[in-house]
């Protein structure tokens, strides 16, 4: 086990070389000139030559890469060119805010995803199968910013229950569990959750319907176990796959929204690569992606990690 | 005529939704802005950087006057109580300061902080130099050459060529404390978290891209602009509908611009909805180099005359002020323009045909727009609304929508560059506070790129006289008059 773990460790290495890679040319594809946002808009071309030379944008692309490169392995992620604060620390306030987010909505998500699923894939062809495969191809297909504004026009506007923007009446500053707080999370954690369910409850519904009609069930029935018993091993036998989907979604999850957290003007990662990109903040736009790239990287492995301990089998192979 | 833009120049009008005003309590305002702008004196996001962590904990030496929302606003003395120009010397300006002003950590006010403060902006070897307010602050005042303190109360500031706006460009400057950097480490980071300026607002909290709060500095040099108000706090809400959204949940109780579609409800739900004219111009700036159709005045007459105003006026439920030349009429540097922006379609027609134009040969050309952009409003539904207008006569517009920031970038690079891709105009939006920003700074003929921002080659010997006239009329009154005799150079 312990040797799976390094050797997956060593296949994370080149991954995270590649991923710095791609996330550090992709932002230098798009248009725009980082500086436009920086400078006022009739700044001469001598000061622009000038913060072009202070921020190291004018030395060709690979020796940009490897001098960032060289910063990121040391921990240091650079400067924010529109708010000169260091992107370690704003992209790890981000971090924690979209965490709690993320969290609630996977605690929704994952629950009601895997009860409709189970619902839908027990009781297959009923209505009751109707009913949850049409929640959860709606929760697929359903545009979530879309439902984001319509639910804020109902629950906030209409009838003013829950406030529709931020993390907490003061901000996202000294987050904490209390009602005030929670009562900001409500509308922003729905329409993250809604994704993710629907996901998982088609998976789940899949995965119970094909294991349900294996010869194993039959042979566990004719022995006489009960339907408990039986609905144990269907969940032993469908937790791998699922697992890798929800590792999936919450890998996606934690990338935080960009529509999401703008709608709700939460203060997370999504929102902070939405001003990044709209001031076009190269280091802290670099920066945000590659920490949530490695997030989905070490997700992963984690996910690799419970599912051989949940099935040997792939070990081997 | 001698336009160079002006097909659909219309002033932005200022607009906020207020929900409840009383003379106390916290007042929650939702920014446009996607974070608090800079808190360290030279403040960045444009105009409303300025307005709300510019002028409310700073002070220029010299200020803009705030006091009424029917007059447009004038420089007044702020931190200099007068300034002069030298007799001889046209170069040499003096300021006078102001005695016993406070900076809120309770240090003084004098010449030496006006010095140390230039510095800041303007001396890369200087210990306090701060490249992110010298970005912002040095395009300002582009003529200074030199400063120094005369005494404790007298700063004289120097000039590289005699220039009458001058005072203009001062009128930017914010004064931060030069004790308070020493205090939190001679660090600009530290010190943005614990500003201290003169203005009539002291910072209490900065949570950045979150929240900023303020409360009143009763001591205030001037008792007219206390703040009645017990707390300030700026809230940023990039997301047009999640300002109105935060609006109508009471989490603030004003905010700015609103989506047009929501003024109407707005309304209804008992809002009140204020608007004033803004400094701003939303413009199709246009290209005069050669082979441009603009370079003909019957086409840039017939284009003016085509356009539509109050149908844009109504697109966008009434938030903008339709445009009759660069400053609305009324203003002082309005003029008297002898060619009136109306719509008349049979006049447009006959002036393009007098220019060659016509049903069998319609005039087609391209124009550079952005899908979205600060300042921009609502860029596509009213580029659309002009590009029909135009067709109506006979003018065929193509649209080659770039990103916003591609759009800047173009427009520094100039209608010659490639950049601009064969376009002869592009819709690009402004700030049009003082002669420099209003008009000389797209119409001279030296600021032509890549040494300014005349993008279109706008060039008139006529014209460059008067703009050498606002440059060295130093009397306050004749200089006012000067720009308004320009524009009516312009509309001739």
């Amino acid at each position: 086990m312990l040797i799976y773990i390094l050797k997956r460790l060593v296949y994370v290495t080149p991954v995270a070389i590649g991923v710095s890679i791609v996330c550090f040319l992709l932002v230098h594809i798009t248009p725009g000139d980082p500086l436009t946002a920086i400078l006022p808009s009739d700044a001469t071309q001598e000061l622009q030559d000038q913060m072009r030379a202070a921020y190291g944008f004018d030395k060709p692309l690979p020796v940009q890469y490897l001098l960032w490169f060289w910063k990121v392995v040391h921990g240091d992620l650079g400067t924010s060119l529109a708010t000169g604060r260091p992107v370690a620390s704003e992209v790890g306030r981000a971090v924690g805010n979209t965490l709690i987010l993320a969290a609630t909505a996977t605690l929704i998500g994952f629950t009601f995803g895997t009860f409709f699923g189970f619902v839908a894939g027990y009781f297959r062809d009923s209505w009751l199968d109707k009913l949850a495969s049409a929640i959860s191809v709606l929760g697929v297909s359903v545009p979530h910013y879309w439902l984001g504004l319509v639910l804020v026009i109902i629950f906030s506007a209409q009838l003013g229950w829950l406030p529709p923007t931020g993390a907490g009446p003061d901000g996202s500053v000294a987050w904490r569990p209390d009602p005030e707080h929670l009562r900001h999370l409500i509308l922003p954690a729905i329409t993250m959750s809604v994704i993710p369910m629907g996901v998982i409850a088609r998976t789940v519904r899949a995965l119970v319907g094909d294991i349900l009609s294996q010869e194993f069930i039959q042979a566990l029935r004719a022995k006489g176990l009960g339907e408990y018993g039986v609905f144990k091993h269907v969940v032993i036998n469908a937790a791998p796959t699922a697992l890798t989907i929800m590792g999936l979604q919450l890998g996606y999850l934690l990338g935080g929204s960009i529509l999401v957290e703008t709608v709700f003007s939460w203060p997370g990662t999504g929102f902070l690569l939405n001003a990044a990109i709209f001031q076009r903040d190269l280091p802290l736009l670099q920066g945000t992606i590659l920490v949530l790239a490695m997030f989905f990287v070490l997700l992963n492995l984690i996910v690799d990690v419970v599912q051989t301990t949940l099935d040997p089998r792939i070990q081997r192979t | 005529m001698k336009m160079l833009k002006r097909i659909a120049i219309t002033m932005v009008a200022m607009v906020a939704a207020v929900a409840s005003a009383s003379a106390q309590g916290t007042l929650r305002i939702g920014m446009t802005a996607s974070d608090i702008p800079l808190t360290t004196g030279q403040a960045d996001n444009g105009g409303e950087g300025m307005r709300f962590t510019g002028y409310t904990v700073y002070d220029g030496l010299i200020n803009w006057e705030l006091g009424s929302a029917d007059k447009t606003s004038d420089l007044a003395p702020g931190l200099a109580t007068s300034w002069s120009v030298g007799e001889a010397d046209k170069t040499k300006w003096t300021f006078r300061l102001r005695e016993g002003v406070k900076f809120h950590d309770g240090s003084d006010f004098t010449a030496e902080s006006v010095v140390w403060n230039l510095e800041k902006l303007l001396n890369d070897k200087s210990r306090q130099y701060d490249p992110r307010q010298s970005a912002q602050g040095r395009t300002r005042i582009p003529t200074v050459s030199g400063y120094k303190a005369i005494d404790k109360r007298t700063v004289e500031i120097t000039t590289k060529v005699p220039d009458a706006t001058l005072p203009y460009q001062i009128a930017w400057i914010m004064m931060s404390s030069p004790a308070q950097w020493e205090k939190v480490g001679k660090s600009w980071d530290a010190f943005a978290k614990a500003p201290s300026g003169t203005g009539p607002w002291k910072l209490t909290l900065f949570i950045p891209r979150e929240r900023a709060e303020m409360v009143p500095n009763k001591d205030y040099w001037d008792k007219s602009r206390v703040p009645k108000l017990d707390k300030l706090v700026l809230v940023p809400l990039p997301e047009a509908n999640a300002r109105v959204a935060a609006l109508r949940a009471g989490q603030v109780d004003w905010i700015e611009a609103p989506p047009p579609d929501a003024v109407p409800s707005l309304k209804q739900a008992g809002f009140k909805i204020v608007t004033n004219a803004y400094p701003h111009n939303w413009t199709w700036h246009l290209s005069r180099v050669e082979g441009s159709p603009w370079n003909d005045v019957r086409v840039r007459k017939a284009a003016n005359l085509a356009i539509d105003r109050e149908g844009l006026k109504e697109l966008l439920s009434g938030l903008m002020i339709p445009a009759e030349g660069f400053f609305p009429p009324g203003h002082q540097w309005f003029g008297k323009p002898q060619f009136k922006l109306t719509r008349d379609v049979v006049q447009a027609k006959k002036l393009l045909a007098e220019a060659g134009y016509g049903p069998n040969k319609p005039l087609t050309t391209k124009i550079l727009i952005s899908a979205s952009g600060s300042g921009q409003m609502q860029p596509l539904q009213m580029n659309e609304f002009v590009q029909q207008s135009l067709a109506e006569v006979g003018i065929k517009i193509e649209f080659e929508v770039v990103e916003w920031n591609t759009l800047i970038s173009i427009w520094r690079a100039g209608a010659k560059h490639d950049s601009a891709r064969g376009a002869t105009g592009m819709n690009y939006s402004y700030f049009i506070q003082d002669p420099f920003t209003g008009f000389i700074r797209h119409l001279q003929c030296n600021l032509a790129p890549p040494a300014g921002t005349n993008w279109g080659y706008y060039c008139d010997p006529e014209m460059d006289k008067l703009f050498e006239q606002v440059r060295n009329t130093f009397d306050k009154t004749a200089h006012a008059a000067v720009p308004g005799s320009r524009t009516s150079r312009q509309s001739r």
